[in-house]
């Protein structure tokens, strides 16, 4: 169980084998990489800075690292996440979720994506390609993909 | 009672600042009634807090509703809906 918050790129095979190293109880393993696009609600986009809220990030990340761990037998996970000056085509966000079984592994991976979106303190501001930038607004959707998780309490 | 308080994203661009400590009158007893208060430090307060109903907040790290008490509190920072992921 670990969570870095980074301004370098990570690599998610060298991530998957260390995280994988030496065990041989895990038989899942499911990767998430989230990406930069060049195109946001119809507008291009340039570029992008992640702005975030150092030691209240990683305590997040690690509450809802440790809350995916309670619901979900985990033998592995990690979360990356970039912060600083982005381009599209650059990875954003990784997470990794390892369980003895699929089910786990893919249910814990989408439950970390779905908190983190919308308890991380990270913020995004956007540039386009006439240099106007403006900072990116929480979507509905997110909040709504994080209640299927408190209903099924 | 000092504070450090912080901001960011928008809160930050409109307020001028990352952080700065406050002297918090006795009689602000939440969130909301910080949130208020600091409306009325000057313009560009007013400004950021003017969507008071968008800015979320959190005391020592933690998320906390309008309605949390500020009693203790070290540090409190606010901020718009986040955007990571």
């Amino acid at each position: 169980m670990s969570v870095r918050v980074q301004r370098e790129d990570f690599d998610v095979g060298a991530e998957v084998r260390r995280l994988a190293a030496g065990r041989t109880d895990i038989g899942a393993i499911v990767t998430f990489t989230g990406t930069v696009r060049s195109e946001n609600d119809g507008r291009g986009i340039a570029g992008m800075t992640l702005e975030h809220y150092p030691g209240m990030t990683e305590s997040e990340l690690t509450r809802v690292e440790a809350e995916a761990g309670k619901r979900w037998p985990l033998q592995a996970s990690l979360i990356v996440h970039r912060i600083g000056a982005l381009t599209p085509g650059d990875n954003i966000v990784l997470v990794v979720t390892a369980s003895a079984h699929r089910e786990a592994a893919f249910a814990a991976a989408e439950f970390l994506m779905d908190y983190l979106k919308t308890s991380a303190p990270f913020w995004k501001k956007e540039r386009g390609p006439d240099g106007a930038e403006r900072w990116v607004e929480a979507r509905q959707s997110d909040d709504q993909a994080v209640e299927r998780w408190t209903r099924r309490e | 009672m000092p504070v450090k308080i912080r901001y960011f994203s928008w809160v930050r661009e409109k307020t001028g600042k990352a952080e700065e400590v406050l002297d918090l009158p006795p009689d602000i007893r939440t969130v909301a009634d910080l949130m208020t208060w600091l409306k009325a430090l000057g313009p560009e307060y007013a400004e950021a807090f003017a969507r008071a109903d968008v800015v979320r907040a959190a005391i020592d790290q933690a998320h906390v509703k309008p309605t949390a008490s500020v009693a203790g509190a070290r540090e409190i920072a606010f901020f718009p809906p986040v955007t990571g992921g």
